[in-house]
């Protein structure tokens, strides 16, 4: 569904994200992770439309998308969200889903009830009238995940959907995706909360100071010396080979 | 335009009450003084299209309402083609210059004081043209000929003005209102609230912005061209001048901005203050302003949004869906 070739980005002399390969599949979940200032963001902004990479290309259901702006990305079904959650704080919970509605629906008393309806399929059903501003942080990463599904894209980048909720917060947004996923929905997702990945993705890449250095299987990842490496330092795996000997 | 509570209601139940006291009050100071408080609105609401909804706070609106002025008293003066003609194609320069502005403005991504600041300076490099060149009437300023008869747009009764601004306002609020419930508004509300947010959701920001700035500029210059049908005379400061561009912007911050009865409840109320001001003291002009800048001083710092806001807090309803005034 989505093809990511040869993606590059600097930003001045410092080279963001390298010759970053990608591929979605459709229907599946598939992990983008790394240590912090890899390039995850950096890839999800160009992928999206919202940064001009430097070099390569993404094909979205087969459609060169390179260099359109976020909107026209959009339309055509893929959407992004925001590791710092977005609300439009002056609006209810269920206008500001109504605001990713209106992208299909043009008619107000349609948008409203596409929103009602997403709302309710979040589990967001009782605080469609509060403002947004009142959501807990878990509120509002729901509702970033419920504007998305309201505009009707059938691929969704999560930028670390799940980063400052508790583990049954957690344990409740991963039952979500899951149930997303199978009515049809595909996601690339940014995640450093392991358990999430562990139990979604089927597949994961690994960036590291804007490399694609691993990717396969989460659980083979893990034991993965060079992703060990990225996260703990050079010769970590070496030692934690010799510390599980010992 | 649903109203909230029992507050919301009583202010607006007490503004009609006032605009319809006007006719029995048999009293030209107070009927002109009206007029003039009804066109100030169209200006506010012009203003509140693009501040209110938008968060897009112009200082230049008088960019928009010179323009319309001058483009229907050109056409009129220099062309001599009919007052209707002018009054179409004011409101359409007043959209063109609107566009124009925004297109510019936001074309280098100005938001915040810098947008203000861009808009301020257009209004006034616009008033110094016109101050200038020989077509626009230089210093002088432009006047129409006397030629009464609604054929011209030239109504001498001060009741049948008064009516005929109010329905023009009341259409200019029922625009609003459409407006602020249809796609466009809510997007223009998410622009506001969170740009990077809204471009996420595919809308398509830079246009949603320059679209609203023409339809700000429509609303601008026809009140520009209420103004120079009403008077009959414009010059460079009356309808170029910041004043102007003050009086947009503050109605709709005092009434409430990005409501649909903010802007004229504002207006109203600020013009009765002033001319209540010019009664009490009548030997310091000018003084209007001053208390302007106060009571706008009080409202941003306790009235968020507005007396509409303020209203609202007074017995609201309960109510199923969340929408303001």
């Amino acid at each position: 569904m989505l093809e990511v070739r040869n993606l590059s980005k600097s930003f001045g002399g410092l080279k963001a994200v390298t010759d970053a390969n990608l591929d979605v599949p459709e229907g599946s979940i598939v992990g983008l992770l790394g240590p912090n200032g890899a390039g995850k963001t950096t890839c999800f902004t160009m992928i999206a439309g919202f940064t001009k990479a430097d070099v390569g290309t993404v094909r979205f259901r087969g459609q060169d998308i390179t260099g359109l702006p976020p909107h026209r990305i959009c339309e055509l079904g893929m959407i992004r969200t925001f590791q710092i959650v977005q609300p439009f704080a002056g609006l209810t919970v269920q206008e500001n889903i109504a605001v990713g509605a209106y992208l299909h629906h043009h008619d107000r008393r349609d948008a409203m009830s596409v929103a009602r309806e997403v709302g309710k399929r979040l589990g967001m059903g009782a605080m469609l009238d509060r403002p947004a501003s009142s959501l807990t942080i878990a509120g509002r990463k729901r509702l970033e995940l419920a504007r998305a599904l309201a505009t009707g894209a059938k691929l969704l980048l999560l930028d670390e959907v799940m980063a400052g909720l508790i583990p049954s917060e957690i344990t409740e947004i991963v039952g979500i995706i899951r149930q997303i996923r199978d009515e049809g929905h595909t996601f690339l997702m940014i995640e450093h909360v392991m358990q999430a990945v562990m139990s979604l993705a089927e597949t994961a890449y690994v960036l590291n100071q804007g490399k694609m250095i691993a990717h396969g299987p989460p659980r083979e990842l893990v034991k993965d010396p060079s992703v060990v490496e990225a996260y703990l330092g050079h010769g970590a795996a070496a030692r934690l080979q010799e510390g599980s000997h010992a | 335009m649903r109203l909230n509570s029992v507050g919301q209601i009583a202010l607006v139940a007490a503004a009609i009450a006032y605009l319809l006291g006007v006719y029995f009050a048999s009293s030209p100071v107070w009927m002109g003084f009206t007029i003039n408080a009804l066109i100030v609105a169209v200006i506010a609401l012009s203003w509140n299209i693009t501040g209110g909804f938008g968060g897009l706070s112009s200082f230049g609106h008088a960019a928009m309402y010179g323009t319309g002025a001058y483009a229907s008293a050109i056409l009129q003066v220099k062309f001599g083609l009919n007052a209707w003609i002018g009054f179409g194609a004011g409101i359409l320069a007043g959209a063109t210059m609107g566009a124009f502005i925004g297109a510019l403005a936001f074309r280098y991504g100005l938001r915040g004081s810098y947008f203000a600041l861009v808009t301020l300076a257009f209004a006034e490099v616009l008033r110094i043209c016109a101050s200038s060149f020989e077509f626009t009437g230089g210093g002088s300023g432009l006047q129409l000929t006397l030629t009464p008869g609604i054929g011209n747009l030239q109504i001498n009764d001060r009741t049948v003005v008064y009516t005929a601004l109010l329905i023009v306002v009341a259409a200019v609020m029922a625009l609003t209102a459409l407006i602020k419930f249809s796609r466009f508004g809510a997007y223009l509300i998410a622009v506001r609230e969170n740009e990077d947010a809204a471009r996420a959701l595919g809308i398509d920001t830079y246009k949603i912005k320059v679209q609203a700035m023409a339809i700000s500029g429509a609303f601008g210059g026809l009140a520009g061209v209420l103004y120079l049908q009403l008077w009959l005379f414009i010059d460079s400061t009356v309808v170029y001048g910041s004043a102007v561009s003050v009086e947009a912007l503050i109605g709709p911050i005092i009434g409430g901005a990005g409501t649909v009865w903010g802007p004229l409840l504002g207006t109203l109320g600020l013009h009765l203050l002033g001319e209540g001001a010019k009664h009490l003291l009548p030997n310091a002009p000018g003084l209007n302003f001053v208390l302007y800048a106060i009571v706008l001083i009080c409202a941003l710092r306790f009235l968020p949004q507005g007396l509409v806001g303020l209203a609202g807090r007074v017995g609201p309803f309960k109510k199923k869906e969340n929408d303001n005034a």
